[in-house]
């Protein structure tokens, strides 16, 4: 009833090829987007934006990119640290050496030789797929780790191998306050989701999704095995390495190797399992329930006023987390996405139910 | 009954999201007092140190309410927040924290990775970071670093006392010529630190400096002693934290490297790290910046009194970590943090709960001499120290104390580090961080 499409008629292939076919949905995102860039800036406090939202965005977008990978290609990657990485001192060197270079264009040019790396280490995957390229692509996160502690060039031979990024501006404007750094990457996030959505509506997002089902299939029919997963490995980690360059950038300030290890790797495959594999809102869902739960399990004590030791809402905070962990994928082993794409579902039969 | 399981799973979803956005309200409070965040590190890798220094700093803001009813009568506030040593979630904590009551006083992060994301944030929310003994060595220069206090010394202090000791051992700084020493180091920014003080002594007086990394957390040393084995460095300095401390001197045992050659840096140098070993790690140096834990001074007394004996205190035991070492230096930032409150108080008004800019310049102010520290209960702790616009650290003091087995006693008088050798390399790394971040640095009259 709330869902119904009945009535709605696509006249012309423009209009049935448009990324949200159904006018409730057109209608959630416009709202969603007027919270976005209307509600939120208006309300928020400083530390909704800089604590939660900012690291919500940045890696609900590493997630997009991943999601790309794995849920839309089926190659599994334990490297996305690493290109994250690879994004954010690429970008951090381009600043560096040369001053004058636009903040976008840094941010992009860290993307591009995230994509470099991430071809690089997608090699292997037209060989091996499965487990075996999870462990391929370690290899990946153990030597971009590696470079970026030993090769000094890579931090402008920084003394203690840390970097840390000038005051930013973009196209002429600030981007320092809390506002000015949710709205930046609000717009990033926005376009590259967009982007991500129709990549994997068109013809190419198919190749990917036919290659996951099943490879030897997809080549029989005429898809290059070799094409599909090397443009999955590119564009994946060329949204990975953005979202590194606005981690590095916009989220830290000033970051060290640790920032983007092996554990930010499984935090980022996680978010993807959680939230949905193959689904782009999913993504932002299993950024959401990744980045915020933990900060309320850690809150809650306090705000409940129950007197724990800060140590002791740790570990009660790791052990809820791990048991909601378990308790979603036995649930709804297809991620939060199934869950919504369930709601909606039933709100379009509501209030029959079958 | 698919309708009822979708309901449940949809309340769990719900109940996660409520949970985050209830999150984010903050509460209020009253005025005329004043507010101390504590970033701390009660769980992780790290914990066996953050857990006493926790501790302290804990127990002497609670010392300070209970024996003198706060500052000039403005009682401490305070809220722990774990940071697990992760530098996202120090900076999570750092947001959470720094507008509670009128302001944080001043974030002591406990980590080197948490005080360089959070310095760049510092500036602009213009909040003081005090990182006593740790953080970034060219944030001594006040004029670039307005908001950064390296009170009482840096890791260049440190590296530079280790020689100065080592060269009075071997008769002069001149036999240290044609020798080895070895860093021995935790591979991240904290244990890169002391590397370009050492380079630069290593030039000047002729030594070979060998670096060994050593990838985190440090259980996996044993190819670097192997490598040490057949280097045989005359010295090993340790930077060292957490479980890698234990790991090296067992390891240098394991390899018959003897553990008086040994130096580690105060993170490395606390009971908890030694205790369990006890004559394997017998003879290992430690560099400190005040007593070694086990003299006593009137603040001990004063914290059982107020605190301990009347079931407060912060270690539920009263047992494991009090009067340790590191407990000591915890007790010792919060008398720090609470004198620049009481510094400050004086130019802005007694008894009033200052802003975070007036507690800055507390701590750009302060005058601890020998008397007031009588006063505080911490004269025999440590010594005088002083700060000014140009200098952010203060007096660097430092000594060596040695393990016996059983504690740590003093091995060795104070030193300071060179001067002539420290202040232009802090002028020259200050400088170039002043350019990377378009800072104009102040002028300071002194």
């Amino acid at each position: 009833m709330f869902y119904r499409e009945n009535g709605q008629f696509k006249t012309s292939y423009r209009a049935d090829q448009q990324i949200f076919p159904i006018r409730q949905d057109r209608i959630f995102i416009w709202l969603l987007l007027a919270v976005a860039f209307i509600a939120i800036p208006a309300l928020s406090s400083d530390y909704l934006l800089r604590a939660i939202l900012i690291p919500f965005l940045i890696l609900a977008l590493a997630a997009v990119g991943l999601n790309i990978l794995v849920g839309y290609c089926g190659q599994i990657s334990l490297g996305t640290g690493a290109f994250m990485a690879v994004g954010a001192y690429a970008a951090w060197n381009f600043g560096v050496r040369f001053p004058g270079m636009p903040l976008v264009v840094q941010i992009l040019l860290g993307g591009f030789f995230a994509t470099i790396v991430g071809v690089i280490f997608g090699i292997p995957s037209l060989r091996i797929r499965g487990l075996y390229l999870a462990v391929a692509t370690l290899a990946a996160q153990f030597f971009v780790d590696w470079a970026f502690l030993r090769i000094p060039f890579f931090t402008n031979y920084s003394s203690s191998g840390n970097v840390s990024v000038p005051p930013l501006t973009a196209f002429g404007l600030p981007v320092q306050s809390a506002l000015e750094k949710y709205l930046f990457v609000l717009i990033l996030v926005v376009i590259f989701s967009l982007l991500a959505k129709n990549l994997v509506r068109g013809a190419i997002g198919r190749q990917w999704m036919a290659i996951r089902d099943m490879d030897v299939a997809a080549s029989v029919i005429g898809i290059r095995p070799m094409y599909a997963k090397l443009t999955a490995f590119a564009v994946s980690s060329f949204i990975v390495g953005v979202a590194g360059a606005l981690w590095g950038y916009i989220h830290l300030g000033s970051w060290e190797p640790l920032a983007f290890d092996l554990t930010r790797s499984f935090q980022l495959l996680f978010m993807v399992i959680i939230g949905g594999l193959g689904s782009i809102i999913g993504s932002f869902f299993g950024a959401a329930f990744i980045v915020l739960v933990p900060v309320a399990l850690s809150n809650i004590p306090h705000m409940l006023g129950l007197p724990l030791s800060v140590d002791t809402a740790a570990h009660i905070e790791h052990m809820v987390f791990g048991a909601l962990i378990v308790f979603f994928l036995i649930a709804e082993p297809h991620g939060l996405a199934r869950l919504w794409s369930i709601g909606k579902e039933k709100l379009r039969i509501w209030p029959f139910p079958h | 009954m698919e309708m009822k399981r979708l309901n449940l799973k949809l309340a769990a979803a719900l109940v996660a999201a409520a949970g985050a956005v209830s999150a984010v309200a903050t509460p209020a409070m009253a005025a005329e007092e004043q507010f101390v965040p504590l970033l701390v590190y009660r769980t992780g890798s790290f914990a066996p140190l953050g857990i006493p220094w926790a501790d302290g700093k804990l127990d002497y803001l609670k010392l300070v309410n209970e024996r003198d009813g706060g500052v000039n009568g403005v009682k401490i506030t305070y809220e722990e927040c774990e940071t697990a040593y992760a530098t996202d979630r120090g900076v999570e904590c750092y947001e959470r924290l720094k507008g509670k009551g009128t302001g944080a006083s001043g974030f002591d992060t406990q980590s080197t990775g948490i005080t360089f994301a959070v310095s760049d944030k510092a500036m602009l929310d213009k909040v003081p970071v005090e990182t006593m003994g740790y953080g970034l060595s060219q944030s001594v220069d006040g004029s670039v670093f307005e908001w950064n206090f390296p009170l009482l010394g840096t890791y260049w202090t440190a590296a530079d006392v280790m020689i100065q000791d080592i060269a009075k051992k071997e008769g002069g700084m001149d036999k240290l010529k044609g020798k080895k020493i070895a860093l021995v180091y935790h591979d991240s920014p904290y244990g890169k630190e002391p590397i370009p003080l050492l380079q630069k002594r290593a030039a000047k007086e002729g030594f070979e400096l060998v670096l060994y990394p050593v990838t985190a957390p440090g259980v996996e040393q044993k190819s670097t002693w192997l490598q040490i084995r057949q280097a045989r460095p005359a010295y090993v300095l340790l930077w060292s934290a957490g479980i890698m401390t234990p790991t090296a001197i067992r390891e240098a045992q394991a390899s018959g490297f003897p553990r008086d050659k040994m130096y580690a840096i105060w993170w490395a140098g606390s009971e908890g790290d030694v205790k369990d070993l006890g004559d394997v790690a017998k003879g290992y140096n430690a560099i400190t910046v005040h007593n070694s834990g086990a003299e006593h001074d009137k603040v001990y007394d004063d914290l059982k009194k107020f605190v301990y004996d009347k079931g407060q205190g912060s270690d539920k035991s009263g047992k494991t970590t009090l009067g340790t070492i590191a407990h000591t230096r915890g007790m010792m930032i919060s008398m720090l943090q609470v004198e620049a409150i009481r510094t400050a108080q004086e130019k802005y008004g007694k008894g009033k709960a200052l802003t975070p800019e007036q507690v800055r310049w507390g701590f750009e102010n302060l005058n601890l001499t020998q008397e007031k520290l009588d006063k505080l209960g911490f004269g025999q702790i440590m010594r005088p120290v002083k700060t000014s616009c140009s200098n952010h650290k203060g007096d660097d003091w430092a000594r060596i104390v040695q393990w016996d087995g059983a504690k740590f006693k003093v091995a060795s008088d104070w030193y300071q580090a060179d001067k002539t050798i420290l202040d232009p390399m802090v002028k020259e790394a200050a400088a170039k961080y002043a350019k990377e971040k378009n800072i104009t640095p102040r002028t300071c009259e002194n």
